[in-house]
């Protein structure tokens, strides 16, 4: 293949791992916008997903398309309610604690880790894809799934965005990011909008699971590279900033898709990591970050 | 509507602040709070909005708030300006005032009601909050508690860092609403600016209420704003 054509098609590959990791970086984003909680078992969230994606697909034989519906309604809300207990009961007992948060939900990454392995065994799961077509380029053909991948994502993050940004509920998580003690002094229950994001948080991550488990396979271990490349992009776009998170998810996706294809993976990671030291040294806020800004 | 505190201790992890603190504040009536830095009087403020550890009896007409969430008692009808404004900055003044309006829901109504008392807001909506003048800034913090439509209002330093015809705008914006019966906590520092629309004064030191008078009985005792207010 010419050097066009396979430049296209890794660009497509870091389109597609770029549009997942935003999703997952948004619910790590959004957690630590609002509540200040460094959300150390997000990962776990996103493997959960899988991991329920590939257990919900196994009720429905027969048609992959409907197990897959179901898996992405049911998977990230069941996420989302897991979530909202664990906020309930550990975060808020700790009352927020910046320290006591990152050991809390350190603490939840291996619960939830082990309890998978206990539940669903240590084997990768494949889960099916919904359909199977191609896109006929003039060089190639390109999995019609995979392009869904980037769509869905690029309508999950326009939703995100207009709550956040048009509705009542999104003003008052902005009211609660700015200032929690003043939002309290105008009726909004914090506690209870803190609940909301950290379910919301999870969810994001898992339905980016039900998304790419049938270009990957689910397994108990698979938390660990997203949450590291999601920190990543929080960092590189500044934490709490929905665009940073955006920008920064379609540079270091592309980035990754790009020189994995045409160098090697582990070159990739090195650049994102250099990315993020220079960040941290010249731009310390991350490129979109300010204060406190969603 | 009455405010009533009775036996108010409040604290700050192990520090005890205000000492059996008994206060009220009746319905369409000025109560100002005097005293030096470190005194109390914030503290008194806090205490009422559920935001400092205290104990004692805090009514708002015959509704007791003392134990309710922070965020139940601006339900009740207590409006609070925090000291510093408090602005959520990064957001709009339409936002800022649709915050205001989350309990009692939006209605023109209550905003033309806004409008009026501060007309220089209805020209700023758009603009975000933290660029706005500090007299802007704290007519806007007025605004969003007033929002609430409250019987009892807490001002904490209305008057700080505002140049003098500021003052006098917020001077007549609090005489406003004395007349339409809203109760008002006021804590300042300048005395001048908020003594032509207190009914009563009261001097606190080291979380003690030390006296409590009219307004006009000031005149009398000169002994007392020397010791307590350093003037």
């Amino acid at each position: 293949m010419d050097f066009g054509p396979f430049l296209f098609l890794a660009t497509l590959e870091g389109l597609v791992q770029a549009a997942v990791l935003c999703l997952i970086a948004l619910g790590l984003s959004l957690v630590f916008g609002v509540m200040r909680v460094v959300n150390v078992a997000h990962g776990e969230f996103y493997m959960l997903g899988a991991v329920l994606a590939w257990w919900i697909t196994g009720w429905f034989a027969g048609n992959p398309a409907i197990g897959f519906v179901a898996a992405i309604i049911i998977g990230p809300l069941l996420v989302g309610v897991i979530a909202y207990f664990v906020e309930r009961l550990i975060l808020r007992k700790v009352e927020y604690d910046p320290e006591a948060t990152i050991v809390a939900t350190i603490g939840i990454l291996y619960i939830v880790q082990q309890l998978v392995l206990i539940t669903f065994g240590p084997d990768a799961r494949p889960v099916d894809t919904p359909f199977y077509f191609l896109i006929e380029f003039p060089w190639f053909g390109y999995s019609g799934y995979k392009l869904l991948v980037i769509c869905a994502a690029i309508m999950l993050l326009l939703a995100v965005w207009y709550v956040i940004t048009r509705t009542r509920l999104g003003l008052v998580m902005r009211a609660t990011q700015y200032d929690r003690e003043t939002a309290q002094n105008f009726g909004i229950a914090v506690n209870q909008v803190y609940a909301i994001v950290f379910a919301t948080g999870a969810g994001l991550a898992a339905v980016a699971a039900v998304l790419i488990v049938p270009i990957q396979q689910a397994h108990y271990l698979m938390g660990r590279d997203p949450l590291l490349l999601s920190f990543i992009v929080v960092i590189i776009g500044g934490l709490g900033s929905i665009r940073g998170t955006l920008v920064a998810a379609l540079i270091i996706g592309l980035s990754d898709g790009i020189i994995s294809v045409f160098f090697s993976p582990t070159l990739a990671k090195m650049v994102s990591t250099l990315l993020v030291a220079m960040v941290l040294v010249f731009k310390p806020e991350g490129l979109f970050g300010s204060r406190s800004q969603l | 509507m009455k405010l009533s505190i009775e036996n108010l201790n409040s604290f700050y992890g192990s520090v005890q602040v205000l000492r059996e603190l008994t206060l009220h504040v009746n319905t369409g009536e000025v109560l100002c709070l005097l005293g030096r830095n470190g005194a109390g009087k914030t503290t008194i403020l806090k205490s009422i909005m559920g935001l400092v550890e205290h104990n004692g009896s805090i009514m708002l007409g015959d509704c007791e708030i003392s134990g309710l969430g922070a965020h139940e008692i601006p339900r009740k009808g207590i409006g609070y300006v925090p000291q510093g404004r408090r602005l959520f900055a990064e957001l709009t003044v339409k936002e800022n005032l649709q915050i205001g309006m989350l309990i009692k829901g939006e209605d023109s109504h209550s905003l033309d009601r806004i409008f009026k008392l501060f007309p220089v807001l209805k020209e700023r909506l758009k603009q975000e909050s933290g660029t706005l003048s500090g007299g802007e800034q704290q007519m806007l913090a007025m605004a969003r508690a007033l929002c609430l439509q409250p019987g009892v209002l807490l001002l904490d330093e209305p008057t700080e860092g505002l140049m003098p015809s500021m003052i006098a705008s917020i001077r007549d914006v609090v005489l406003k609403l004395r007349e339409q019966g809203v109760g008002i906590l006021l804590v300042e520092q300048r005395i001048d600016a908020v003594l032509p629309v207190a009914n009563r004064v009261a001097f606190i030191e080291n979380g003690y209420v030390k006296a409590e008078m009219e307004r006009d009985e000031l005149a009398n005792e000169p002994d007392l704003m020397r010791h307590y207010v350093g003037i």
